[in-house]
């Protein structure tokens, strides 16, 4: 897609029930290929701007508008294609227990009605990608937080959507996952993907140096880009310095007790390989 | 269509369906019976229909003079004869009518030793345009001791009958469609409610409605296919048991209860109905339910 605007919201207010607007006013687009992060203090609303945005809520009043259509006027059956182009990593995985990582993975395949041997490859590519072939017919719940955090992230980008939206997804993992998803997500921006992250995590914010977008208390304050790039660097270089311990010391733990694996050592081969 | 469906909703591991096939095995082998009491009444009531419509019987009482009964007889045929209409008629012998009686009059009853009745079997050539109150009222004129026996009176009453049993089965089987879909509705929204996350996490993920749809009518399928089979397996030996039953009471009016190739069919496509139903009845409220939902 050449250089355009994914989503574009104008005036957006939001509503829950009867309750006071937990947005107000909100005025911004994406443009395609860009990388946002989305901050703010817990309640501000983030997780429900970026609800409006993978539409699971619309909006009280105001203008949405994704991929050029606008959406209060798009008909319902026209929403599934709209939203097969966004993938969306949720706060909480929201994966299906009763399913293998594996069909965990495939849903947004299937439910787009792609070819079951199509899907088979491009799953088991993805899962190998992720470091979870060993644990492709394993549920959610038999998972660590870190390998269910890897399969909702799959999910979310094995049909490679246009949109990518994650929500807090560094809250649960450790500085080292944090930093390879960053990796990730960095590595399909370069490929296109929109990108927009909401976290707490200033540090990590700070050290990318990407745009801003500032949620206070149900309004959008900041839209500015920190672009301090040299800032990004000294992150990123503490964390792989972080990443190193935590590898060396996975390993010395590893000697001591033989046979444990839970997270995959081996760097990701390149994203491109499977996409 | 009946192979194996992936599912993505763990719908095969819900406590609240679990009920279904029983409850339309219940149905189902209330249908069976229903429908087998149908198609017995329907031959039953076609073949008395034609069997003895067309046919009257013209009975002389017997009186103590002999040369009189003969004179009767000769008189009464001579009625029958003149009679526009009548196709063909025929004296039933004494040594049939002893037949007949020999049950009640063991047998060594003799003609001479009762005053036998006359009995004259009358064939129509058209029972409708046949002029009944005019040949009754000159047999009457002539012979007091004839009265003429139109079985067409307590036969079409006796098919009247039939009829209304009939409709009453159907309504039966029209009232056991209604609660079967009133189940399925039930079971497929309870289903809704308690797989409320994952159809939300499948709609974000960018499923149609029919493709959720699809799983609840797939699975709703199975369980009617399943209550259909077992109510059918119940169902056909109590039918056949009625049957049995009926069979050794060895009573010509007590319906036939064995099957064509046709009522087979019939029987055979109860389960496929049902799960039809089924499939459609869960499909269809999953597409109003989702509806409902942005
Ligand atoms: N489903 C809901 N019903 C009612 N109020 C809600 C709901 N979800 C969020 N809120 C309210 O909306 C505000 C913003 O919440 P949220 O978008 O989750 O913020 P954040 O993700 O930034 O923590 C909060 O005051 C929260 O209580
Ligand atoms: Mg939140």
């Amino acid at each position: 897609m050449s250089k355009g605007n994914i989503a574009r919201f104008e005036n957006v207010g939001l509503r829950y029930g009867l309750g006071p607007e937990v947005l107000r006013d909100v005025t911004f687009s994406l443009e395609s290929g860009s990388f946002h992060f989305l901050v703010g203090e817990s309640g501000a609303g983030k997780s429900s701007l970026l609800k409006l945005l993978y539409l699971a809520l619309k909006p009280s009043r105001g203008l949405i508008s994704l991929f050029g259509a606008d959406i209060a006027t798009t008909p319902r059956p026209q929403l599934p294609a709209l939203r097969r182009q966004i993938g969306v990593v949720f706060q909480e995985f929201r994966l299906l227990e009763h399913l293998s990582a594996f069909d965990n993975v495939a849903l947004p395949l299937r439910v787009a009605g792609i070819k079951e041997a199509d899907v088979n490859r491009h799953v088991t590519e993805l899962l190998e990608w992720v470091g979870l072939k060993d644990h492709m017919k394993s549920r959610p719940p038999t998972l660590s937080g870190g390998q269910q955090q890897r399969v909702s992230i799959a999910r979310a980008v094995i049909a490679r959507p246009k949109l990518l939206l994650a929500d807090e997804p560094t809250g649960n993992v450790d500085d080292r996952m944090a930093l390879r998803l960053m990796h990730l997500f960095e590595e399909l921006n370069r490929l296109g993907t929109t990108i927009v992250v909401a976290t707490h995590n200033m540090a990590l914010v700070d050290g990318l140096g990407y745009p801003i977008l500032r949620l206070d208390a149900g309004t959008l304050a900041t839209v500015a880009g920190s672009g301090n790039k040299s800032a990004a660097r000294e992150w990123r270089e503490s964390r792989e310095s972080a990443e190193q311990q935590a590898r060396a010391q996975a390993r010395a733990r590893r000697e001591r007790r033989r046979g444990e694996t839970d997270e995959q050592d081996a760097d990701p081969p390149g994203i491109e390989n499977f996409l | 269509m009946l192979g194996v469906k992936r599912s993505d909703l763990p719908l095969d591991k819900d406590a609240h369906s679990r009920f279904l096939p029983w409850l339309i095995a219940f149905m189902v082998f209330l249908a069976v019976l229903a429908i087998g009491g149908i198609l017995v009444l329907n031959a039953t009531a076609s073949r008395w229909d034609q069997g003895i419509g067309g046919t009257l019987t013209v009975q002389i009482a017997a009186t103590e003079d002999p040369l009189k009964d003969q004179n009767n007889l000769q008189e009464v045929l001579n009625v029958i004869a003149a009679q526009a209409g009548v196709e063909r008629y025929l004296v039933i012998e004494e040594d049939r009518m002893m037949a007949l009686l020999e049950p009640w009059l063991g047998p060594d009853a003799k003609a001479g030793d009762l005053p036998l009745p006359k009995l004259i079997d009358v064939g129509l050539a058209d029972e409708a345009s046949f002029d009944m109150k005019g040949f009754t009222r000159q047999l009457q004129l002539r012979v007091p001791e004839a009265t003429v026996d139109d079985h067409r009176v307590w036969l079409q009453r006796l098919v009247n009958l039939i009829r209304t049993v009939e409709l009453i089965a159907i309504a039966i089987l029209v009232f056991i469609a209604l609660a079967t879909v009133g189940t399925v509705v039930f079971t497929t929204r309870t289903g809704l409610a308690v797989h409320k996350e994952a159809i939300e996490v499948l709609h974000l993920i960018g499923a149609q409605d029919s493709y959720i749809a699809g799983q609840f009518a797939g699975r709703a399928m199975m369980l009617g296919l399943k209550g259909g089979i077992i109510g059918l397996i119940l169902g056909l030996p109590a039918l056949m048991a009625v049957g049995y039953l009926a069979k050794s009471l060895e009573d010509a009016a007590l319906p036939d209860l064995t099957f064509g190739p046709l009522e087979w069919i019939i029987f055979a496509a109860i389960p496929l109905g049902v799960a039809f139903l089924a499939m459609t009845t869960a499909r269809s409220t999953v597409l109003r339910s989702l509806g409902r939902m942005l």
